[in-house]
């Protein structure tokens, strides 16, 4: 098991590695994508017990989903890093004949992606699919998925929440990524959610909320102790308040980096505060 | 002539299957008796999930469940299996290639009563758009109940299509069925007749009146509107050198649409289309709205009669 150190360089590298790709081609997502490092690196460093050897099917390992799939290019540097496949294809993000599409799909078989996302409100569906399966084929592993905050504005998502508890979905952990921004601004200026965590109790789950979405060691405290809730009959959420474009000082604390790339200056600022850990792509 | 609801032959497919292939999981939303899954429910509740009403979420969830080795069938009525899911089955089945088999009845005017806002008549159009997906549009109870137990063999997303009234149940019921491969109903040297779904019957009809006015129709029965059996029609069109397309859908967008293309590109022929003309549905009696919308075997017989004119 990697140190906490370890952890933290492996964000770095990953924060080198999403504000390198966007910037490559002047497009992507990189604010939320920075924001979601130490959840990604949390869970495929840390948490979930997976095979980087891919098979679709995944029985007998953690399953991850991201529903917000814009957020592609913190997820393709984590499977990169974690051995999915060759670090050096992140160069291929959104290019044509790439396999790296800008939102993720499975068309072209990239390993660790299991379904498309992009279009929003469907991965906690699609998420608790995989967790009946996983039931009926008595497997006792865990499914994980990542939404928006912002994405919780879609109606499906509601449906979702409203079966799994109802249904006795308890081996699925749904993170909302709560940023608190959205493309056309502030949560609360475009569509507030209110008092999100009443909601979502409301509707029969156990929420579980933290504060430090970028602290690698609290990201690690509230999965371990979402994993512990599994298996108690109710399905888990976690509202995981991170920063968008964390990890790069122009980037935080606006909306306005959810979907720009930096320019060849600005990508030399974000380098420097990253420092290369583990060899760039 | 038995007479038998295309539904029901679905949920006689679908029980079969229970029986034979543990894979098999279905799921409803909130229309088991309608879709006639209560057997299937009754036989395997382990494996029936009941969504309630709310389709986004149950094509999502049968999307899931093919993770792990599962065959999702959902069903509902055809406008919530397509129109109101359309951009979940875009995404999270046909461009992710899930192995979801989407059941859906109700299709078109036969509907009946309840009217427009349940009878869906572009669906074939909209699925057919979609790559990856197999689109099947069976004739009566034998063939929706052999097509229901083919599909569970085929790896990769099916739309399969069927309706609620009873209608005449007169194709083979020990039939194979083979996607992708049209039957030929009956051999004729005058004109060809494509049909598909409950028009299958009304067109065998108009075989027979035609044969009393000395017209030798032939009759290809097209279940798979996707992948259309290309061979089979341009052979019989080649022999006859008139086409009639027969529906219960949307001239465009529909099976007419389809063969209007191949015809076309491949081997320009007179083509005349039975099918509704850019229009809503309503409420009325099935065999009301059939006549009203130019759906019977008198329309396909007008048709033949026009088309081989034009040769």
């Amino acid at each position: 098991m990697p140190t906490t150190a370890e952890l933290k360089d492996i964000c770095t590298q990953i924060r080198r590695d999403i504000v390198r790709m966007v910037h490559a081609n002047n497009s992507g997502h990189p604010g939320g994508s920075l924001g979601c490092t130490e959840f990604f690196v949390a869970l495929y460093f840390k948490i979930m017990q997976h095979n980087s050897n891919f098979n679709m099917d995944g029985k007998d390992e953690d399953i991850f989903f991201l529903s917000n799939g814009h957020i592609s290019p913190v997820w393709y540097a984590t499977l990169a890093r974690s051995g999915y496949f060759e670090v050096a294809e992140l160069a291929t993000f959104r290019k044509i004949n790439s396999r790296l599409q800008g939102h993720p799909t499975n068309h072209d078989h990239l390993e660790g992606i299991r379904v498309a996302s992009g279009s929003l409100g469907q991965g906690l569906s699609v998420a608790i699919g995989a967790a009946l399966t996983k039931k009926l084929n008595n497997d006792d592993k865990l499914i994980y998925s990542l939404h928006g905050d912002g994405e919780l504005q879609e109606g499906q998502i509601w449906e979702a929440l409203m079966y799994a508890s109802a249904n006795n979905i308890d081996n699925l952990i749904a993170t909302i990524d709560y940023n608190k921004q959205q493309i056309d601004g502030s949560l609360d200026d475009v569509l507030k959610l209110g008092d999100l965590k009443a909601k979502i109790e409301a509707f029969d789950w156990h929420v579980l909320e933290e504060k430090e979405g970028n602290n690698i060691e609290a990201v690690i405290r509230i999965l371990e102790k979402a994993k512990s809730l599994s298996g108690n009959n109710k399905p888990i959420a976690i509202l995981l308040h991170t920063e968008m474009g964390n990890g790069v000082d122009y980037m935080m604390g606006t909306h306005k980096w959810h979907g720009s790339a930096p320019n060849d200056e600005q990508l030399e600022s974000a380098l420097a505060q990253n420092a290369e850990t583990l060899g760039d792509y | 002539m038995e007479m038998k609801d295309t539904r029901s032959g679905f949920g006689a497919g679908l029980t079969e299957l229970g029986r034979r292939n543990p894979n098999v999981v279905a799921l409803c939303a909130d229309l088991t008796g309608s879709l006639k899954m209560n057997e299937f429910k009754n036989e395997n509740p382990e494996r029936f999930f009941q969504v309630g009403i709310a389709e986004s979420n149950m094509m999502s969830i049968a999307a899931g469940m093919t993770i792990g080795g599962k065959i999702p069938f959902t069903g509902t009525f055809a406008n919530f299996s397509t129109s109101r899911v359309y951009d979940q089955i875009r995404q999270s089945i046909a461009y992710s290639s899930k192995n979801v088999k989407i059941c859906a009845s109700h299709a078109g005017v036969t509907l009946g009563e309840d009217g427009a806002t349940h009878q869906v008549l572009e669906d074939i159009g909209m699925m057919k758009m979609l790559p990856h997906m197999t689109v099947i549009n069976p004739c009566d109870f034998n063939q929706t109940k052999a097509a229901t137990i083919a599909i569970a063999q085929h790896a990769g997303p099916v739309y399969l299509r069927f309706g609620r009234p009873k209608v005449p149940n007169f194709t083979d019921p020990n039939q194979e069925f083979k996607i992708g491969e049209a039957i030929n109903m009956t051999i004729g040297s005058d004109v060809t007749i494509i049909a598909t779904g409950h028009l299958v019957w009304e067109a065998l009809e108009a075989v027979k009146e035609l044969e009393k006015k000395y017209i030798s129709a032939e009759l290809i029965n097209i279940h798979t509107i996707k992948p259309l059996d290309k061979n089979a029609i341009l052979e019989s069109a080649s022999k006859t050198r008139c086409v009639v397309t027969a529906e219960e859908h949307m001239l465009n967008g529909g099976l007419g649409d389809s063969v209007a293309q191949l015809l076309s590109r491949s081997l320009p022929t007179p083509l005349e289309m039975v099918g509704v003309n850019d229009t809503f549905g309503e409420s009325g009696t099935p065999r009301g709205l059939m006549e009203k919308y130019g759906l019977t075997t008198y329309n396909i017989i007008e048709s033949c009669e026009k088309v081989m004119k034009r040769k």
